[in-house]
């Protein structure tokens, strides 16, 4: 596992390079129950339980996963949503 | 208390010193979380409900682990991404935890059964996780931590004792709740 890429393009409202997708990672926690991580990847990606519980077992065992991939928009609805759920994710591009 | 599937959703019996503890910390979360209202300089802005200027990311380390920076490495996105969806995050939060004071209110003078529906349920999975962030940070909790490693003299004992329990019920409550019924 690596640290997250620094981003070294200036921001803007289109995708830099649209061929490299933008990530959504989730990193370990403490706190949160290993059932409801389980729990919150079936709810919002509609994971089944085995895909959902490997998800959940990459975050707990390696520190995180790449929960879902796409354009950067997709991603930070997605870390938003698993913000409001209070996982802790963030936004990379691949 | 633990709960328990039903017909609507999930019920639970509860004691009043259980609902008087579980108010109190969905009272502490909502002061925590505070009403994220600030007079906006620009009508327009305050007009779409966006937040004035930069929005930091919180000093308190349980509130910014309940509002992550999205962005680790770049501060202008991690801010611009704040501006945009801190208020409704807030506000999610804050309506879960309002939920769970209005279902534990009748059950503060002799307890009883605290029956919840679908979306109910969801609040209070949603505020039980959010109380277990801010306890959990508070108490510098790590994979290694036993609740039973902290002596019982020590001042932080009675919060890890509630910090386990919160755990226990939203383990009980996962327990009797279907992912794919939620949306």
């Amino acid at each position: 596992m690596t640290a997250p890429a620094q981003l070294d393009q200036p921001i803007t409202d289109d995708d830099v390079t649209p061929d490299r997708p933008w990530l959504t990672i989730v990193w370990n926690d403490p706190v949160n129950l290993m059932s409801y991580v389980t729990f919150v990847l079936m709810e919002l990606f509609g994971y089944p339980r085995e895909k959902a519980h490997k998800l959940m077992l990459d975050v707990h065992e390696k520190g995180r996963a790449v929960v879902s991939n796409g354009t950067r928009e997709q991603m930070e609805n997605d870390v938003a949503r698993l913000h409001a759920r209070g996982l802790w994710a963030t936004v990379q591009q691949d | 208390m633990r709960f328990k599937r039903s017909r609507r959703g999930v019920e639970a019996k509860i004691e009043a010193v259980e609902a008087a503890v579980l108010a109190q910390c969905a009272a502490e979360l909502l002061e925590l979380l505070g009403s994220g209202e600030e007079a906006s300089g620009d009508p327009l802005e305050a007009l779409v409900g966006l937040p004035p200027g930069d929005v930091t990311a919180p000093d308190d380390p349980a509130l910014a682990r309940l509002f992550p920076a999205a962005y680790p490495d770049d501060d202008a996105a991690a801010t611009e991404f704040r501006r945009y969806t801190e208020s409704d995050l807030r506000a999610g939060k804050r309506s879960a935890a309002f939920e769970a004071v209005a279902t534990l209110t009748p059950l503060l003078e002799a307890g009883g059964k605290l029956v919840l529906d679908r979306d109910q349920a969801e609040a209070w999975l949603s505020w039980l996780n959010d109380i277990r962030l801010v306890l959990g940070t508070r108490l510098d909790v790590t994979e290694d931590t036993d609740v039973e490693d902290v002596a019982p003299d020590d001042p932080r004992r009675d919060v890890f004792e509630v910090y386990g329990w919160l755990g226990w019920l939203q383990e009980s409550l996962l327990s009797c709740l279907d992912p794919r019924s939620l949306t």
